[in-house]
C-alpha cells in the first residue's frame, strides 16, 4: 500500500478530549439536521410553563407569600419556572439514552470501539453535547417566563450562576441516561427506561409544590433528591419564592448540596458507563 | 512471531454462557492475501471477526494481529486494521464527507490529510456526488460503500469485512466486490466473512470453512468445488413417494450420495450435458414422473452437505438468544 496516513501532533490538552470534542461535533451536527427534535424538545417545555402558570396558578399556594388572589397567582409564577427549569434539564437525560442506544443499534458503537481513540471520549462527547443543547432549550425556557411574569431580582452574577448549576445538572444527568442506554437492548426499550425514572425524580420535588405540603416520609425523599435542591438553589440564586423549607441539610445548603451530589454522581455513572462501554457490543 | 502473518489464531475458544461460538479455531492469513470466512449463520464467523478487531476477549486460545497481541496490546491492534461490520455502522445525520471527517480526526490523523484522502476515498468510491448529502438520504449500497471508505481512512494494512454485501441487491453486490477487488490489488490484506461461496469465490484466494465454531474445510474454491463433487444435478418428483426410487436412479448416475428433501433429489455428477439426457432416460424407464429437472453448481448447502452431512439452515438454531453479548454469526 502507499504511504502510512501522517498523524496530528498530540494536542495540548490531550487525546482523550480532543476525541470527546470530535463525538460532540458530531452530536450537535445531528441535533441541528433534525430540527423536529430540538423543536419538540424546546416546545414540550414552553407548554409545561403556560399549563402550570394559567392552569395551576393561584391554585398552588406558596407559604409565605402573595396577600391577595393575585398576588399569589403572580408568586407561584416566580416560584414555578426554577422548578421547570430544573425538571427540563432532567427530562435531558432521556435524550442521552436514546441516543446511545441508537448508536449501539446502528453499530456505530462497535466501530469507536475498534478505533485507536479514547473509549471514555465517546460518552464525554454524547454527555457534553446533550449538555450543551439545554443552554439553547433554557435560553426559549427564560424568555417564556419572562413573557408570563417570572422575574430575575438576584443579581446577574447569582443568575450566572444559577444557570452554570442547572447545566452541571443536565450533564450529570446525562451521564445516567448513557449508562442506562448502555443497558439497553434495543432504542424502543430505551426511549421507555430513558423516561420512566425522571417522572418520580421530578414529581417527588419542589419543582411543583413546596417540600412543606407533602406527607412527613416524603418530605425526606424529596428533602434529598437533588432535583429539589437544584430547584431551591435556582430559586434562591433567582431571587424567586422559596417557600419554607422543612429542616434538612441539603435544604439549608442547596448550592452546596447541588454540586456534591453532581460530582458524586458523575464519578458513579462515568465510571459504570466507561466499564460498560469496554463490553458492550451491537445488537 | 513472524511479522509476516497479518493475522494468526489458534485454538481460539469463545463461550457466550452455556453457547459455544468458537470450539478451537485456528487460522492464518499471510500478509497481501484475501481469506474468506465462509460458513452459514451462527458458524462463528462473526464472533472470530470481533476478537480479532478487539471488539470481543477470546475465552481461550490466542489471537495476534499484525504481531500484536488483540487481548493485551488492543490499541496497536486498532491502529493497524480496518473495520467493516454487517451494519453500515455510519451516522447517518452527518454527511459522507463529515462522517470521514469524524473519523480521520478519532483516528488522530492530520487535518489536511483527511481532507485530501476523504475526497480520494469519496471519488473512487463513486460518492463524490453525494459528499454533503446526509447519509440519510443514501440507498443501501452507497451507505455501505462509505462504510467501506470511513474504515480506510487511515490506510489500515489490514481489512477485515464482516458479510461485506449482505442484504444489498444484486447490483450494489458487484459495485462492493469491484471496491474490494481495487483494495486487494493495492496490497490490503483482507479477511472476509461471508454465507455466499460465489462471493468467497469471487474475492478469496483462500477459503476457510467454518462450522459449529470449528474449521472444517480450507483451501482454494477449486478444490473445494472438487472436493464436494463439482455439479450437481436436480430433480423433483412429481410424487413425493417416488423419491427414493428416484434417489436410486442418481446414485446410479452420479458420483457421490444423493440428497432428498421432500420432493426435491440431488446428487453430485460429472459430465455436464450427456448426464442429463441419460438421467431423463433411466427416469423415464424407471416410471417416475419429474416436475423439473436441472444441472446446477456447487451452492454452499451442498458444500455444507458434502461436508458436514447436515444443511446450512439448521445451524441458525446454534445461534444464542440476541443479547447483550452481540451476534456470534
Amino acid at each position: 500500500m502507499s504511504s502510512a496516513a501522517p498523524m496530528q501532533g498530540r494536542p495540548i490538552l490531550g487525546w482523550a478530549i480532543h476525541d470527546g470534542l470530535v463525538v460532540a461535533r458530531r452530536n450537535l451536527i445531528q441535533s441541528i439536521r433534525v430540527p423536529e427534535s430540538l423543536f419538540f424538545s424546546l416546545v414540550q417545555p414552553v407548554i409545561f410553563v403556560l399549563l402550570f402558570a394559567y392552569v395551576f396558578g393561584g391554585a398552588i399556594p406558596i407559604p409565605g407569600d402573595g396577600a391577595t388572589q393575585e398576588d399569589a397567582a403572580a408568586a407561584y409564577r416566580n416560584y414555578l419556572m426554577p422548578g421547570i427549569f430544573g425538571q427540563t434539564v432532567a427530562f435531558a437525560a432521556a435524550a442521552s439514552t436514546v441516543g446511545i442506544a441508537e448508536d449501539m443499534r446502528k453499530g456505530l458503537i462497535d466501530r469507536f470501539r475498534a478505533l485507536p481513540m479514547s473509549h471514555g471520549a465517546v460518552l464525554t462527547g454524547r454527555t457534553f453535547a446533550d449538555a450543551a443543547r439545554q443552554i439553547l432549550v433554557l435560553a426559549v425556557l427564560s424568555i417564556t417566563g419572562l413573557v408570563v411574569g417570572w422575574r430575575i431580582t438576584g443579581g446577574v452574577l447569582n443568575a450566572i450562576y444559577a444557570y452554570l448549576l442547572l447545566l452541571l445538572f443536565a450533564y450529570t444527568v446525562a451521564w445516567i441516561g448513557a449508562t442506562i442506554g448502555l443497558s439497553m437492548p434495543n432504542p424502543e426499550t430505551a426511549s421507555t427506561a430513558g423516561l420512566a425514572w425522571l417522572f418520580p425524580l421530578t414529581f417527588l420535588s419542589n419543582a411543583f409544590v413546596p417540600i412543606s405540603s407533602m406527607p412527613a416520609w416524603l418530605q425526606t425523599f424529596a428533602a434529598f433528591n437533588p432535583v429539589s435542591t437544584l430547584v431551591l438553589a435556582t430559586r434562591e440564586l433567582f431571587g424567586n419564592p422559596t417557600g419554607i423549607q422543612p429542616d434538612y441539610w441539603p435544604l439549608q445548603n442547596p448550592v452546596i448540596y447541588t454540586v456534591l451530589a453532581c460530582a458524586v454522581l458523575i464519578t458513579i455513572f462515568a465510571t459504570l458507563s466507561v466499564r460498560k462501554f469496554g463490553r458492550t457490543t451491537s445488537k | 512471531m513472524a511479522d509476516d502473518q497479518a493475522v494468526f489464531a489458534e485454538g481460539v475458544v469463545k463461550r457466550f454462557g452455556d453457547v459455544v461460538a468458537l470450539d478451537g479455531m485456528d487460522l492464518t492469513v499471510e500478509r497481501g492475501q484475501v481469506v474468506g470466512l465462509l460458513g452459514p449463520n451462527g458458524a462463528g464467523k462473526t464472533t472470530m471477526v470481533r476478537i480479532l478487531s478487539t471488539l470481543l476477549t477470546p475465552t481461550e486460545g490466542v489471537a495476534r494481529v499484525a504481531g500484536f497481541d488483540v487481548v493485551r496490546q488492543p490499541d496497536e491492534v486498532r491502529r493497524v486494521i480496518g473495520l467493516t461490520g454487517q451494519y453500515a455502522a455510519v451516522d447517518e445525520y452527518l454527511t459522507g464527507r463529515e462522517n470521514l471527517r469524524m473519523f480521520g480526526g478519532l483516528y488522530h490523523l492530520e487535518s489536511s490529510y483527511v481532507k485530501r484522502r476523504s475526497q480520494e476515498l469519496l471519488d473512487s468510491f463513486e460518492l463524490s456526488e453525494a459528499a454533503d448529502r446526509p447519509v440519510r438520504t443514501y440507498s443501501g449500497g452507497m451507505r455501505r460503500r462509505l462504510d467501506l471508505a470511513s474504515s480506510l481512512i487511515a490506510k489500515p494494512s489490514i481489512l477485515f469485512l464482516d458479510e461485506p454485501t449482505t442484504g444489498l441487491d444484486p447490483r450494489s453486490r458487484l459495485g462492493m466486490w469491484a471496491v474490494i477487488e481495487g483494495l486487494v490489488a493495492e496490497g490490503t490484506t483482507v479477511l472476509l466473512t461471508t454465507q455466499y461461496l460465489e462471493e468467497a469465490d469471487q474475492l478469496a484466494q483462500d477459503i476457510v470453512v467454518i462450522d459449529h465454531g470449528r474449521v472444517i474445510a480450507h483451501g482454494t474454491a477449486e478444490a473445494l468445488k472438487d472436493q464436494i463433487g463439482g455439479d450437481r444435478i436436480e430433480i423433483t418428483v412429481m410424487n413425493i413417494a417416488q423419491a427414493g426410487a428416484a434417489a436410486e436412479v442418481l446414485r446410479s448416475l452420479g458420483n457421490g450420495a444423493p440428497l432428498v428433501e421432500e420432493a426435491k433429489v440431488s446428487a453430485p455428477v460429472s459430465g455436464g450435458s450427456t448426464v442429463m439426457i441419460s438421467a431423463i432416460r433411466a427416469l423415464d424407464s424407471a416410471g417416475i414422473e419429474v416436475t423439473d429437472l436441472l444441472l446446477r453448481r456447487p451452492t454452499l448447502d451442498d458444500v455444507f452437505m458434502s461436508l458436514t452431512g447436515h444443511a446450512a439452515e439448521d445451524e441458525q438454531q446454534a445461534q444464542p438468544k440476541r443479547g447483550r453479548k452481540g451476534k456470534t454469526s
